[in-house]
């Protein structure tokens, strides 16, 4: 209790909170991409699972955890496409397909959890990887530099998202799709050419962030061991007001305010466990009742695109 | 905006409630339809249907008695013990109509496997007064309300607790323990009760970190509470529930002992895994069937403890001999009675 607030609490909290936003960032970056070209993909946690499976199987028999990770790419792009052409083209209702999608991969890697391997069994993934000179800077140097290169990466994601969101044409497309489909298609665009490319991207950055799970983080994997996690990687896209830098800012809060509550139980702060592992998600609430005014929803958001005469 | 707010509002909800749970809203994998055979007449056949909160490969609660009921049926002879399962049955009302099917198809001990299912069994068990019922972890049978037909059956985790609290004192360099615990009640919260007291028996100065997730199957957080345990100077681990296959994983990854309960935990990580502290249901079930086929329907309590072999730890080969003989005479001291578990308020 009396090292409650000193320098290397400090640091682990925020050493925590860096790593455990990391599964947040890839969903939430993947979702919104697909919610800027107006589509809601509620199965994110079902395509987060099976990624997770994939990559962890890989691994498990024997693959580098880089090929783990390719086969969870490549899943969770096969449920994006799975989730397009029911939402696409056949025009499903978004909300309920998505939990669909979401039930379908939970049900379908417990299965093949219990079939291919049986009871959970650890596997060696990503070791951590301090980069070399940035880990030794002080402060910084321990929270930010000292984790597995999945870690890395899904940073490197909120850059690149930004760029190609707001500085390449398919980012113009997705934003036009998303704000005015009949606009953009009377411009040429291909609307829902769009959609499918962004709902098989962001599912493919679900299926990783599965894998930043179980190759990253956890090097293993148990059923349901994403347990709500993608459901709360969409309120994120809605916390971050569709924008890389929101969705950053909330993932980090997020999972700064998880460690939090985890190291006062672990220093002895006298909080009743129950309340503390509220703590998360009262302040996402508060947050997103107080601090956010502004945000705009994309015009499109859930509406299928039907080309009128 | 109006609209837009309610919207995440409702999905951080279905988040909070989701994460809640084990199994959110349906169970797709396995075994969750009870057969449906008709009613077979009286024969010697024992059917016995079990409903549990997780999986039978969680390697931990589920997997116990499941693992114990399988062993059983080797013994009995798979034409002796029909054996039905449910798993993913996290939800009570789930849970409740499974039980109902199972008491309605003809099983003759339906077992729930949970302490929230023990509402809806004492409306159930007065329906079919033909059927045994067991459940646990509880120590109430119903009889104050004049039912019959419930065992209740309670394994004392306690006891689990205490032993592996020795070993754990007894491998600590740096005096410092940390525990992943899912919530502070129940089975969990008898877990870290005795292992507390096993702790400070063994060594006062030894100072234990208990954290809990809120959750049975949060496994990244579960993780990331090992990871915070070990950057707080831990240096041994220990945790029930099906999430600490994440925590296992993190222990491995760290190269930090880690000591099981419940189920044989050592499939996840041999070489990190020291011991665990497991749960043997066979002689408990074992009992159950015999006072049914005595005429006893229900109305008992029956115990794992050290003393009837319902708890049994297995070591690893790596756990060093000392550590080993200590816990090993903590088991002596709890199956003779020499030593008894005083749980401290925490």
């Amino acid at each position: 209790m009396d090292n409650l607030l000193n320098t290397a609490t400090l640091i682990g909290i925020a050493h925590s909170g860096v790593r455990l936003a990391t599964p947040y960032l890839y969903a939430a970056i993947g979702e919104m991409f697909g919610q800027r070209s107006g589509v809601l993909n509620l199965g994110v946690e079902g395509v987060m699972l099976m990624g997770a499976f994939a990559a962890y199987y890989g691994v498990f028999l024997g693959a580098d955890p880089w090929l783990g990770v390719l086969a969870a790419l490549l899943i969770g792009a096969l449920m994006g496409l799975l989730m397009a052409v029911i939402s696409v083209t056949m025009q499903a209702e978004q909300g309920i397909s998505g939990i669909g999608l979401s039930l379908f991969g939970l049900g379908l890697s417990s299965l093949l959890l219990k079939v291919l391997v049986g009871s959970p069994i650890s596997i060696q993934g990503f070791p951590v990887w301090q980069i070399p000179g940035l880990s030794q800077i002080p402060i910084v140097g321990p929270i930010f530099f000292d984790h597995d290169v999945l870690v890395y990466i899904a940073y490197l994601l909120v850059p690149i998202s930004l760029f190609v969101l707001y500085r390449t044409t398919f980012g113009l497309k997705v934003r036009a799709v998303g704000q005015n489909p009949e606009a953009a298609d009377s411009l040429g665009v291909r609307v829902n050419a769009v959609r499918y490319a962004t709902v098989i991207l962001g599912s493919a950055l679900a299926g990783m962030a599965g894998a930043s799970l179980s190759v990253g983080l956890l090097n293993i994997f148990q059923e349901n061991m994403t347990n709500g996690l993608g459901f709360i990687a969409v309120a994120l896209v809605y916390f971050g007001g569709w924008r890389p830098i929101g969705v950053l800012l909330g993932a980090l809060l997020f999972s700064t305010v998880s460690a939090f509550q985890l190291w006062m139980q672990v220093l002895g702060a006298p909080i009743p466990p129950d309340l503390a592992v509220m703590l998360p998600y009262i302040l996402t609430i508060v947050a997103l009742a107080v601090g956010v005014k502004q945000i705009r929803q994309p015009a499109a958001l859930t509406k299928p695109y039907e080309r009128g005469e | 905006m109006r609209k837009l707010s309610w919207g995440v509002v409702l999905i951080l909800i279905v988040s909070l409630w989701l994460a809640a749970c084990t199994a959110p809203v349906a169970a797709p994998a396995g075994g969750a339809q009870p057969a449906a055979e008709a009613p077979a007449a009286a024969d010697d056949v024992v059917r016995v249907a079990l409903l549990l909160p997780s999986t039978i490969n969680d390697i931990a609660w589920s997997q116990s008695i499941y693992t114990s009921l399988k062993e059983l049926q080797a013994e009995m002879g798979e034409d002796k013990l029909e054996i039905a399962y449910s798993e993913n049955m996290f939800n009570v009302p789930d849970a409740a109509a499974a039980i109902r099917e199972y008491a309605a198809n003809g099983y003759d001990l339906v077992i729930a496997h949970g302490a929230q299912y023990g509402d809806s069994l004492m409306e159930i068990a007065p329906d079919f007064p033909e059927v045994s019922f067991a459940w646990g972890t509880s120590t109430r049978t119903g009889a104050d309300q004049g039912i019959t037909n419930i065992f209740a059956y309670e394994p004392r985790g306690d006891q689990a607790g205490y032993v592996t609290g020795v070993l754990a004192a007894k491998l600590t360099k740096a005096k410092i323990i940390g525990l992943v615990g899912p919530v502070d009640a129940g089975d969990a919260k008898l877990h870290v009760d005795g292992f507390l007291a096993g702790v400070k028996a063994t060594d006062p100065e030894v100072k234990v970190n208990v954290s809990f997730t809120g959750s049975f199957g949060d496994t990244a957080l579960a993780a990331e509470a090992a990871n915070t345990h070990i950057k707080a100077g831990a240096d041994v681990l220990t945790g029930s529930s099906q999430q600490v296959v994440g925590a296992i994983g993190v222990a491995k990854e760290n190269g930090i002992p880690w000591i099981g309960v419940q189920a044989d935990q050592s499939t996840a990580a041999p070489e990190t895994v020291m011991a665990s502290a497991i749960y043997d249901w066979k002689q408990l079930l074992k009992d159950i069937i015999a006072k049914r086929a005595a005429g006893t329907l229900g109305g008992e309590v029956l115990q794992l403890t050290y003393a009837n072999g319902g708890i049994r730890t297995i070591y690893s080969d790596a756990a060093p001999a000392d550590a080993v003989e200590a816990a090993k005479a903590a088991e002596a001291g709890l199956a003779d009675g020499s030593i008894t578990i005083v749980a401290e308020p925490r």
